[in-house]
This record gives C-alpha cells, sequence and structure tokens, in this order.
C-alpha cells in the first residue's frame, strides 16, 4: 500500500481535531471539528482499506476517549447512531420503495414499548404471577423478538394500504401512526397495558454481561459510568448491522425489485417482480430496523411516554432521508447524523454563545442608532427556540438547490 | 404444435368492446405482426395476454397452461416478456441493473442467502452480471453499462428494453411498436436483429407494428385487428391484398396499391 499524502494529511486531521477536543473538552466547535473526520475520511482519495482502518479508530477509539472528557458527546453520538438507524428503515420504505410514509415512528414506538412493558414493573398489571420486570438478561432476546414484531406490524400495515398511491398511502400511514400513540396514550384502562400518558419507568437496562470480565481484569468501575460507553457500543453495533443490511439488499435482486417497483410498478411486474410481496418485505425490512432501536431507545431513557412518538419525529427523520438524498445510503446517514448534530449541538451551541454574550454586558456604539447594550437582546433570540424554522429554512433552500440530497444515489463503477 | 394459443378473447371497458373473440396462434419459430389502426386493441390485447388485464371470456394457453388470471410477474415466469409502446424503463437505474431485473425470477437468492452472503448468492449474483453482459452486448450497450437508462438516446432507450425482455430468459417475446420513432433503416435492422432472435434467444415473437411495410418483410403471419375485432390473418401477401384490410386502414374506395407504398 503506498502512503501519499492525502494519508498524512486525513491522518493529520484526525489527531489534531482530537486533541483540539481533549484541550477545550466543552467547546462545541472543536467536537464538531472532530465529527467532520469522518466526512474526511469518507471524501479523501484513499483506498477502502485505508477509510474502513481510520473509520473504525475514530468509531472504536478516539470517540469513546473524547466522551470519557465530556460524556455529552457519548449522548450525542448515541442519538446519531439511533437516527442513523431509523433513517436507513426509513430509507428502504421511502428511498428504495417508493412509498411515501409519514408514520414511521409508530414502528419505533412499537419496539419501545415492547420492551418497556416487559422490562419493567408495568406488565404486572395485566399479567398475573408478579414476574415483572424481566431480568435485564431479556434485553437481547426482545431485541431479536422487535425485528420479527416490526417485520410483522410493517407487512400488516402494508396489507390493508397496499392499493393506495401517493399521496393515499401517506395519509394512511399518517393515521396509522396516529392510531399507534393515541393507542398507547389511552391504553391505562379498562386494563393498563401502556400507563397512558404517565409513560412507563423504570425500564431495565441492558445486562452488564461482560463486568465480571472486568472485575477479573482489575477494573472496578461502578454501573452509571459504564453504561454510556456500554449503549454507545450498542447502538454502534446495530447502526453499523443495519448499515451492512441495507447494503446488502441494495446490491441483491430484492434491492433492485424495490428500486424498480419505485420507478415504474407496472414495468416492474412485466419483468417478472411479484411487486405486492416485494412492496410488503420493504415495509417490513424497514420497520423492523425501527423496532429494533426503538427498544434501544426505551432501555436508554429507562423512562418512555407517548410524546416521544410525534408526527414531528417521523417528519424529522423523513427530512434527513430527504436531505440526504433518498436512496442512498451514505446520504441517509450523513442526513441523519447532520440533523442531529444541528438539533442537539450547532442550535444549543449558538444559544449558549448569545447567553455569554449577553451576560457580558458589553456596549456596542452603533453610529446613528447610539449605544446598544447587548445584554439587551431579548431571550427569544435564542436559536435553540427556532429549531423547526431554522431546519425548515433548510429544507426550503436544499429543495430549491439541490433537490436531489447531499448524497444522491451513485451510478456504480465496475462489475 | 402452438406454443401459445388465445381462443376467443373479449375485453369490454363499460359500453367498449376492446376486443370481441379474438382468436391468435403462435407456433414456435415464428414471428408474427399485429397489426392494425389506432385504437384497434392490439396493445389490449398485450395487456390481456400478459395479465394486466382479465379477459372477459375466452382462453389463454401457453405450452399446455392456461395463463388466464395470473398476475403479471408469474406470466413472465412462465416465459412470456415484453416491452411497453411507450418505454418504461426504470429511469434512475442503470443500464446493467436494468438488465438485471429482468432476470429477478431467473436468480432464487433467498432473504437469508442475501443477508448472510452465501457462497450459492454470491454465483447467482455473478453468474447474472455475465449474462446481462451478454445482452449489452447485443443490445449494443457495451460501454454503457453504467449509464443512467434516462441518459441514453431515444434508439438506445428502445434497444435496452428488448434486451431487459431479453432477459427473463422468455419462449415468447412480445414487442409494443418496437419501431416507432425509428427511420426505415434502423426500423429494417432492428427487425433483422428480430430474425437473428428466433432459435438463439426466444422460440417466438408476436409483435405490434404500425409500419407495415417493416413487417410484411420478416413476418410468418400477419394478424389485423379492427375495432377489437380480427379482420384478417394469414400470409403478409394475402393480408395485404385483403379488402377489408384496405379499407381498415384507408377507408373504403381506395386502390390495392395504396396500401402497398
Amino acid at each position: 500500500m503506498k502512503v501519499g499524502l492525502t494519508h498524512v494529511g486525513v491522518v493529520a486531521y484526525i489527531i489534531a481535531s482530537s486533541a483540539l477536543v481533549f484541550v477545550f473538552p466543552q467547546s462545541v466547535l472543536a467536537f464538531l471539528c472532530f465529527e467532520a473526520s469522518l466526512l474526511v475520511i469518507y471524501y479523501a482519495s484513499v483506498d477502502q482499506t485505508t477509510k474502513f482502518c481510520l473509520g473504525t479508530i475514530v468509531l472504536l477509539v478516539l470517540l469513546p476517549l473524547l466522551g470519557s472528557v465530556n460524556g455529552y458527546y457519548l449522548e450525542v453520538a448515541i442519538q446519531v447512531g439511533i437516527f442513523v438507524a431509523l433513517a436507513l428503515g426509513l430509507n428502504i420504505v421511502v428511498g428504495f420503495v417508493g412509498l411515501l410514509n409519514l408514520g414511521f415512528v409508530a414502528f419505533y414506538a412499537i419496539g419501545a414499548y415492547l420492551w418497556a412493558i416487559f422490562g419493567s414493573p408495568q406488565a404486572n398489571h395485566f399479567l398475573p404471577g408478579n414476574l415483572f420486570p424481566l431480568s435485564s438478561v431479556w434485553f437481547f432476546p426482545f431485541l431479536l423478538l422487535s425485528v420479527g414484531v416490526g417485520a410483522l406490524t410493517g407487512a400488516l400495515l402494508g396489507l390493508p394500504v397496499l392499493r393506495l398511491r401517493g399521496d393515499y398511502l401517506a395519509v394512511v400511514t399518517l393515521g396509522f401512526a396516529e392510531v399507534v400513540r393515541a393507542l398507547v396514550n389511552n391504553f391505562d384502562k379498562p386494563i393498563n397495558i401502556t400507563n397512558g400518558p404517565k409513560g412507563i419507568t423504570p425500564i431495565e437496562k441492558p445486562p452488564l454481561f461482560f463486568q465480571p470480565l472486568l472485575e477479573f481484569l482489575g477494573f472496578s468501575v461502578n454501573p452509571s459510568t459504564l453504561y454510556p460507553f456500554y449503549f454507545y457500543f450498542l447502538v454502534l453495533f446495530i447502526a453499523m448491522l443495519t448499515v451492512v443490511v441495507a447494503r446488502r439488499l441494495e446490491e441483491s435482486r430484492i434491492g433492485r425489485a424495490w428500486k424498480a417497483i419505485r420507478e415504474d410498478e407496472i414495468a416492474a411486474a412485466a419483468m417478472g417482480i411479484p411487486v405486492v410481496r416485494m412492496k410488503l418485505l420493504g415495509l417490513a425490512v424497514g420497520a423492523s430496523f425501527a423496532s429494533a432501536v426503538g427498544v434501544l431507545f426505551a432501555a436508554k431513557q429507562v423512562f418512555i411516554n407517548p410524546e416521544s412518538f410525534t408526527f414531528m419525529e417521523s417528519i424529522g427523520v423523513l427530512a434527513m432521508v430527504i436531505l440526504g438524498g433518498m436512496g442512498s445510503i451514505p446520504g441517509a446517514i450523513l442526513g441523519a447524523t447532520g440533523v442531529t448534530i444541528l438539533n442537539l449541538q450547532v442550535l444549543k451551541g449558538l444559544s449558549l454563545w448569545l447567553n455569554s454574550v449577553r451576560q457580558s454586558g458589553i456596549v456596542l456604539s452603533i453610529p446613528l442608532f447610539g449605544d446598544f447594550t447587548l445584554s439587551q437582546i431579548p431571550a427569544q433570540f435564542e436559536p435553540a427556540k427556532y429549531e423547526r424554522m431554522v431546519f425548515g429554512l433548510i429544507l426550503i433552500l436544499m429543495m430549491m438547490f439541490r433537490p436531489q440530497g447531499v448524497l444522491p444515489p451513485r451510478q456504480k463503477r465496475g462489475h | 404444435m402452438a406454443l401459445l394459443e388465445l381462443r376467443g378473447i373479449s375485453k369490454r371497458f363499460g359500453g367498449l368492446q376492446a376486443l370481441n373473440r379474438v382468436d391468435l396462434t403462435l407456433e414456435d419459430g415464428m414471428i408474427a405482426a399485429l397489426i392494425g389502426p389506432n385504437g384497434a386493441g392490439k396493445t389490449t390485447l398485450f395487456h390481456t395476454l400478459t395479465g394486466i388485464y382479465r379477459p372477459d371470456e375466452g382462453e389463454i394457453h401457453f405450452i399446455g397452461r392456461s395463463l388466464v388470471g395470473l398476475k403479471p410477474d408469474k406470466i413472465t415466469g412462465a416465459g412470456i416478456s415484453r416491452t411497453f409502446q411507450n418505454i418504461r424503463l426504470f429511469a434512475h437505474m442503470t443500464v446493467l441493473e436494468n438488465i438485471l431485473v429482468g432476470m429477478h425470477c431467473r436468480i432464487s437468492t433467498s432473504l437469508w442467502g442475501i443477508l448472510l452472503q452465501s457462497q450459492g448468492a454470491h454465483r447467482q449474483e455473478r453468474d447474472a452480471a455475465r449474462r446481462a453482459m451478454e445482452l449489452i452486448e447485443l443490445a449494443g450497450l457495451r460501454g454503457k453499462e453504467n449509464e443512467w437508462a434516462h441518459q441514453l438516446s431515444y434508439g438506445e432507450q428502445r434497444r435496452l428494453e428488448i434486451a431487459r425482455a431479453l432477459a427473463a430468459n422468455p419462449k415468447v417475446l412480445l414487442l409494443d411498436e418496437p419501431t416507432a420513432g425509428m427511420n426505415t433503416t434502423e426500423a429494417q435492422s432492428l427487425m433483422m436483429l428480430f430474425k437473428d432472435l428466433i432459435g438463439r434467444y426466444v422460440q417466438a415473437v408476436l409483435l405490434i407494428e404500425h409500419n407495415m411495410r417493416v413487417v410484411m418483410g420478416i413476418s410468418h403471419r400477419v394478424y389485423v385487428l379492427d375495432y377489437g375485432e380480427k379482420i384478417a390473418e394469414g400470409h403478409p401477401d394475402e393480408v395485404r391484398r385483403d379488402p377489408r384490410v384496405i379499407e381498415a386502414y384507408l377507408g373504403p374506395g381506395t386502390w390495392v396499391g395504396d396500401a402497398q407504398s
């Protein structure tokens, strides 16, 4: 392998940005620079193996290390991972099969409630024997179960709506998500299954099966510091798994059949594609992704209520897919990462900065206007309060100037 | 023995009798043409044959089995492939992918095979890609396999659609106005291609054509439809002289010679 200048440059960038975060652990800007290193790796003109190795180092070593400096960064990374898996799932339904789904969050909710109900004392309300909460060991079987339940509900939703196209399908999926939310919101009587708007807590976390090993090795760590790292690696693993599954499907006859249905349903059928079966499969696979990360979300949050699964969440995930580039796996990943970081870090960072400016008491002298005290800036100017507006503006600008998304599907070279 | 046999096919849309008891037989090694004026029911017959419409009456037999009521994908699976009058390629897929979609029913990898990247799945993909390259070569699209279908020129898109239909490994190929929008020379060379397909890629071809002269040269049998009814059938030379055909095409009282030019 030839080590060129690009290799050195990329590695130097990674080292520099990580060092920056170590020196300024509170600086959002430094962490953004570090996050950008993944983009640098993706775009750098180096071979696949190098990209893979560098990406692995950044995600498996550097990010957890930085997370030990500032725990919030791990939280950001976990959120990003969750949304990456959601966006990849929705990308299959919307981007590949071409079915506009405005209620994707319903499957996320189904997964979350699946573990929340049985992984907490909640299930004792309607099942006898005081068996619940299930021990945390059950987390992994439930993760697998949620894939099946998600796929089943996805296909069930598909059955009645497959005759619908475009707008009609969108309205039905939207309704479906609202039905799911209304159900969990109201299923506290006559039998208390979901505990209604009060939500469910405490939900069991995944088992620390490796704790004996760590203790054997001489580390004594308390679970509360261990869990963020544990969740990070768990989310990373699941997100990577969804990437692999989505890519393998995309490059198979199933992925081609999905795209053919998206492009022209009649021609697809005439080419021997069982349209109904393939659509159901697409809906099922997409839903199973969402449902699996739902289980993870419930375990991470310890508390969930119907508020976490609103229509805005569905729209948010859809926006990630559209911004990234519909039908493109790198696009969905980038869209999910970008939007999550924008929400969690950029806008909040700007608010913090604006607050510090206000409190600094600096007086600006503007000619013709006279003196202007910075502390007079009203609190309403906090960018975090404009999250949706900024987000909406970005969407509008993107649709005007780059409707195909940041990373639209590319023509593959070489076969 | 007849490969494909249609008996008494009727199709109504409300008050319109689109097809009225049409019979049609396609034998092994045969190129048959379906001609007729606009709105005669030619494309409706194709749609009925490929399962997009279900016939109201009549029988469709294909190598000893009935095709009535089967879904389009099953009919393709049984061995009948088609192209469309207004080209229906998968625009945002590459040329290669378009062909590979055509092979869908000839690749049998399961979901698990794909997810686990089994040996079998890998081999099938490789074989499919190799065969697809052969078809791309046949369609004269070599070097364009990674271009998007919508980037091709009109003539290339027509040829790609034919190659895509062949990818399903059909016994019978149905072509809906394959030379539409082409000049006579292009049309003639495409017709020569169809002749070469017989025996090598397909057993029989049924094509809809507007341009009578193009059809006459290569078809073994011509069927003429008018207002949903078969008004003539037979050897091109017989059909050309049939007064009912001339009337249908050119209106009553026209001299025979006009139909020939």
